[in-house]
């Protein structure tokens, strides 16, 4: 078996969940390259060719890859998908969004978000927000899987991995970056952090998250939010936690005036300690927090910042 | 232009859904169903670029058996001008639900196509991109907000980093994020004005397609239960317990 693993990546820096992504590929077992697409990527490739487990680095640099665009990065996978059983990336908004092109392409449908390998064409899937855990088979001839970072551990970076320089362009042309609107932020990313701070509707206002700022800066923590409190403009969706946003299971998951929907749940309950700070005693968030306190949290946050 | 939105029928999103006994399946009996929630947002979204003047026409399209007739009625409700059902028994593949809905494109020659970003049940988020790649079209997942303009329509979209906006070359595909839109409530005059919009339906046997599936679903089992949890009475408590119980803090 050979398995082609994308690497997510901005340009700028490989992304940490594409250690976990290898390490799925591992348990399926067998010869794994990664895949480096993007633009002006080299410092990629080198940190790519680290990574443990992996003997080949495929590098395709060209400004058709540079924003890794659905339409052309799907060409460019499925192109080389001829050599390998499984293709596999993580499932983050871009290998979301490119994947499931690739898996038409090659008339196959897509094994999502796994959370684990039972072998090299079995694996184990959320589904109904985590409410129920399946066990999917593929008939496929081909895999064209996507992984759920929290369910792997990552691979080791002191391998020495191959370089090979693709030449291939493809660029299908009916699609063109405009510009975007990126969240800076000096804290460590959701998906990376060990702690994470989430607020919700309870918060009020976006104002109100600065109480969430001294907390996170003593924790090293990065801040969450709830559907609620995004929809309301409160703060970037790009802070969503859950079923439709981000999924992260970080040593400690504090939730903030957080009612515990099911959908928010989704995204957090495999956290392995969960922290709820609620005024309501009967907030569902309480049955899946492992301590609850039942307080007003504009008393609370000031009281733990200070205590920390 | 026409607008075709493909929307699928699910368990409301309310419900906690129970595994069966014997690990066969989730148990969807007498379980509350409802448009899925980012279908409903495109059906919206569609529908205002109607009243913008901008489309022409809104179809609303579904696959399943006799009861998914229900959220197309819906949809006729909130604004879509007519209806098609594919009708089948089998609970089938993304990329056979993407063949079927290309059969549909192809007939329709719609300029956009809207649909959810992923259902709520089988959680997959990927049908929207298979008919992409299947007609060729060009692809706006996650959408945000979108402009047309021109020969070409504007999406922005929710990613990992923010937000990200494309110019995509019509015909084109979108899907919905949670922030496209706000859904409208169907006026009571509109639900019954909807029960006599066209609704028609098509065998999926009769499109010439091989629906064999392409998974094997093996088990299903509810997930780890949490153990309880308890009420600290202090934040004083909070911190002791974080430091010397669950050692998570320093
Ligand atoms: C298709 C779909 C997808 C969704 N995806 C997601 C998702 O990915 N992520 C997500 O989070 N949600 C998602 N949701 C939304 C979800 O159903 C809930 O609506 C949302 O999580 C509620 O957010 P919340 O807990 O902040 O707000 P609420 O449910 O309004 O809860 C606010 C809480 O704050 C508490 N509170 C208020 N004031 C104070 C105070 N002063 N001190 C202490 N506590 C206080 C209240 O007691 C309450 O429990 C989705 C919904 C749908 C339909």
């Amino acid at each position: 078996m050979s398995i082609l693993v994308f690497a997510e990546h901005d340009n700028s820096e490989l992304k940490a969940d594409t250690l976990k992504t290898v390490a799925a590929a591992q348990a399926i077992g067998g010869d794994i390259h990664l895949l480096v697409a993007g633009h002006n990527c080299q410092a990629i490739a080198e940190a790519a060719s680290k990574v443990n487990g992996v003997s080949k680095v495929l590098v395709a640099d060209n400004a058709a890859y540079e924003h890794q665009l659905a339409e052309n990065v799907s060409l460019l996978v499925t192109e080389l998908a001829a050599d390998y059983s499984h293709i596999m990336a993580t499932a983050l908004t871009t290998g979301k969004n490119f994947m499931p092109r690739v898996a038409a392409l090659l008339d196959v449908t897509q094994i999502s978000d796994i959370i684990a390998v039972e072998s090299s064409d079995t694996f184990v899937r959320p589904i109904y927000a985590g409410n129920a855990i399946a066990t999917v088979q593929s008939l496929d001839s081909k895999k064209v899987i996507t992984v759920r970072s929290t369910g792997f551990d990552a691979v080791a970076t002191d391998g020495n991995a191959e370089i090979i320089a693709l030449d291939k362009v493809t660029d299908a042309g009916i699609s063109s970056y405009v510009s975007e609107q990126l969240s800076v932020s000096e804290r460590p990313e959701l998906g990376a952090a060990s702690v994470i701070i989430s607020g919700g509707r309870g918060m009020q206002n976006g104002e109100n998250f600065k109480l969430l700022d001294g907390i996170a800066d003593k924790l090293g923590a990065a801040i969450g939010a709830s559907r609620a409190a995004v929809d309301a403009g409160f703060v970037p969706n790009d802070m969503q936690v859950g079923q439709t946003g981000k999924i992260v299971a970080p040593d400690l998951y504090i939730a903030v005036g957080i009612s515990g929907a099911i959908q928010h749940l989704a995204g957090m309950k495999d956290s392995k300690v969960i922290v709820a700070i609620n005024k309501d005693a009967e907030a569902p968030i309480f049955q899946v927090a492992d301590y609850g306190l039942v307080a007003d949290l504009f008393d609370a946050l000031p009281e733990l910042e200070s205590k920390l | 232009m026409k607008v075709l939105v493909p929307i699928k029928r699910v368990i409301d999103y309310n419900v906690k859904v129970r595994v069966k006994a014997d690990n066969s399946n989730v148990d969807l009996a007498n379980v509350k169903m409802a448009i899925n929630p980012f279908c409903e947002i495109a059906v919206e979204e569609a529908v205002r670029l109607k009243e913008a003047g901008i489309a022409t026409e809104v179809i609303a399209v579904s696959i399943g058996n006799k009861s998914c007739q229900e959220q197309l009625r819906t949809a006729l409700a909130l604004g879509a001008d007519r209806a098609i059902q594919i009708e089948t028994d089998e609970s089938l593949d993304s990329i056979n639900v993407a063949k079927l809905l290309q059969k549909i494109v192809e007939e329709e020659q719609p300029q956009l196509v809207i649909l959810g970003k992923q259902s709520i049940d089988s959680d997959n988020n990927q049908t929207g991109q298979m008919l992409a790649a299947l007609t060729g079209m060009s692809q706006g997942t996650f959408a945000s907000a979108v402009s047309i303009d021109g020969d070409k329509v504007n999406v922005t979209r929710e990613v990992d980093s923010g937000l990200q906006t494309l110019a995509l070359t019509l015909p084109a595909i979108v899907t919905t994020d949670l922030r496209l839109n706000e859904p409208r409530y169907a006026s009571l005059p509109n639900i019954m004005k909807a029960k006599r919009k066209p609704l028609v339906v098509k065998a999926a046997a009769d499109f010439g397609i091989d629906l064999t599936a392409r998974t094997n679903l093996i088990k299903v089992t509810p997930p780890a239960e949490r153990k309880a949890g308890i009420i600290v009475e202090s934040i004083d408590e909070l911190v002791e317990k974080l430091k010397n119980e669950a050692k998570v803090i320093s």
